[in-house]
């Protein structure tokens, strides 16, 4: 999915392996180990100090 | 039947991160967003050559409205369009900074508050007969709008109480512990309607620019509603409230459900998962957010059996409806929980707290909220999940990355042709290709 985009990406994304394609249709069931594996491995785009980061996102407000 | 004309504009959150380096803030982030943009028009306000709109709002958040749809499909694909337009400025902003020695990362996050408890919206526009008047219509609508978070939300980890502070009248109904919501918007929303915006938001904005013979048509501008990240909740999102318009323009009888106090009340539906909060109708009776949407179901599907269907998704907007209002009842999400962007988020954070024995209060979940709404593919939860299946959609790639191209069908040009370089006048629309 990332292809499809210019541009420069963080190399803690390059770790993720290829995404299976999004099946069509509005029932999809996810399977469980898709979302084991992605459990395993969402650690590794984000970044490593939480609270610091989470406060970090101020903004003043909009609309 | 005729067809609806709606749309929706979409404010981003921005956020660099670089730890240990000099941080930019929002207003430096977002002019470097905005360069290519202002190199093309002088101005970080134009309109792009789908129709839609992109600009600088206040507070330094990029919006992105969409051109006036007419289809659900279309709605939703130009909205989602928008994302990868802001990836796309991201890509350049990140190359543009990376030569000026600012090498952090960029976020994009389509959600509505940032950590300080500030908020901005995603605000949606409906195109009525003028002949509907419009203190019925409010006073119908406003006690659906404040229930649909129950299908609608986008979810949010709420921080605790801190401190002595008094919790108000307001939110004398939360929880003082870390708990998941309903509602990103719920809580900063002050007021039923009126014509403020930043000040004290209102379910519904009294702004009103039809586009259209002013004479004939009414936009209603609907600024309660939390950004989705989803397109099978933004469908039911978007049909179902289509829906209580036809039925409302239509005369049909729904009943008296005006809440005795609408800003208590929508707090309390987002702060109650379970959806069975008794709200304080004005009437003197009680309903809860269950009981209000099941009604609301009933009639609209009455009213779908008398008139017959006026598009191709009503189905899939009825079922999905259904199924988000028995899932909420049983409390068993799993009905829903690849199509409601509430349950698809708390069922993977829920797994994530349960392997690393984490409560609602740890700031990694707190993060992992944030991550949801990072519009980023393959890096931003959301996208991680849509991708490996574990969230569902109607549309696929191509059909977004066309409605990045293509002006909307059955709408004129807004004008100029957008083969020039240049803005021929003010209005001239920005080119732009989904094609990179």
């Amino acid at each position: 999915m990332s292809q499809q985009y210019s541009g420069s990406r963080s190399e803690r994304e390059e770790d993720l392996p290829e995404p299976a394609p999004a099946p069509a249709g509005g029932s999809a069931q996810a399977g469980t180990t898709d979302l084991d594996s992605l459990l395993d491995e969402i650690d590794s785009v984000l970044e490593t100090n939480a609270e610091e980061f989470v406060k970090g996102f101020v903004q003043k407000g909009g609309q | 039947m005729d067809r609806r004309i709606y749309g929706v504009e979409t404010e981003f959150g921005v956020h660099y991160s670089h730890p240990g380096a000099r941080p930019l803030t929002p207003e430096e982030v977002a002019r470097y967003l905005f360069r290519p943009v202002v190199e093309w028009g002088r101005s970080s306000n134009v309109f792009v050559s789908n129709g839609s709109r992109l600009y600088l709002d206040v507070g330094s958040h990029p919006e992105y409205a969409t051109a006036e749809c007419s289809t659900l499909d279309e709605l939703v694909a130009v909205d989602k369009a928008g994302e990868v337009m802001m990836q796309q400025l991201i890509d350049q902003a990140t190359e543009r900074m990376a030569a000026d020695g600012f090498t952090g990362t960029i976020y994009l996050y389509k959600n509505n508050a940032d950590s300080a408890g500030n908020s901005y919206g995603s605000h949606e526009n409906y195109l009525l007969n003028r002949r509907t008047e419009f203190r019925r219509l409010s006073e119908a609508l406003i006690p659906f709008l404040i229930t649909r978070q129950l299908y609608a939300g986008a979810g949010k980890v709420v921080a605790p109480r801190t401190g002595d502070t008094d919790p108000g009248t307001l939110d004398r109904d939360r929880p003082d512990g870390a708990h998941f919501a309903f509602s990103q918007r719920a809580d900063h929303v002050m007021e039923g309607i009126s014509s403020a915006t930043t000040r004290s938001r209102p379910i519904i904005n009294t702004r009103d620019e039809p586009h259209a013979d002013a004479a004939e048509y009414r936009r209603l501008h609907v600024i309660v509603g939390d950004s989705n990240m989803s397109e099978t909740t933004q469908l039911v999102r978007f049909g179902a409230t289509d829906l209580m318009l036809r039925m409302i323009e239509a005369g049909t009888p729904l009943g008296d459900h005006q809440l005795e106090n609408p800003i208590l009340a929508i707090r309390q539906v987002s702060h109650d998962l379970t959806g069975t909060a008794e709200l304080s109708l004005r009437s003197g009776q009680r309903r809860s957010a269950l009981q209000l949407q099941r009604h609301y179901l009933e009639q609209a599907t009455a009213f779908v059996e008398r008139h017959g269907a006026h598009h191709d998704r009503l189905d899939a907007v009825l079922d999905l409806w259904e199924r988000a209002l028995d899932a909420v009842e049983r409390q068993d999400p799993a009905g829903i929980d690849t199509e409601i962007d509430w349950a698809i988020k708390q069922r993977f954070l829920t797994r994530y707290a349960d392997r690393h024995g984490l409560d609602w209060d740890s700031a990694r979940l707190a993060q992992l909220d944030l991550s949801y709404h990072d519009i980023t593919p393959g890096r931003g939860l959301f996208t991680l999940l849509q991708s490996r299946g574990a969230a569902a959609r109607f549309l696929d790639d191509d059909t977004v990355r066309q409605a990045v191209d293509t002006p909307r069908p059955r709408r004129a040009p807004h004008c100029g042709d957008g083969s020039s370089r240049r803005p021929a006048s003010p209005g001239s629309p920005m080119p732009w290709t989904g094609r990179t």
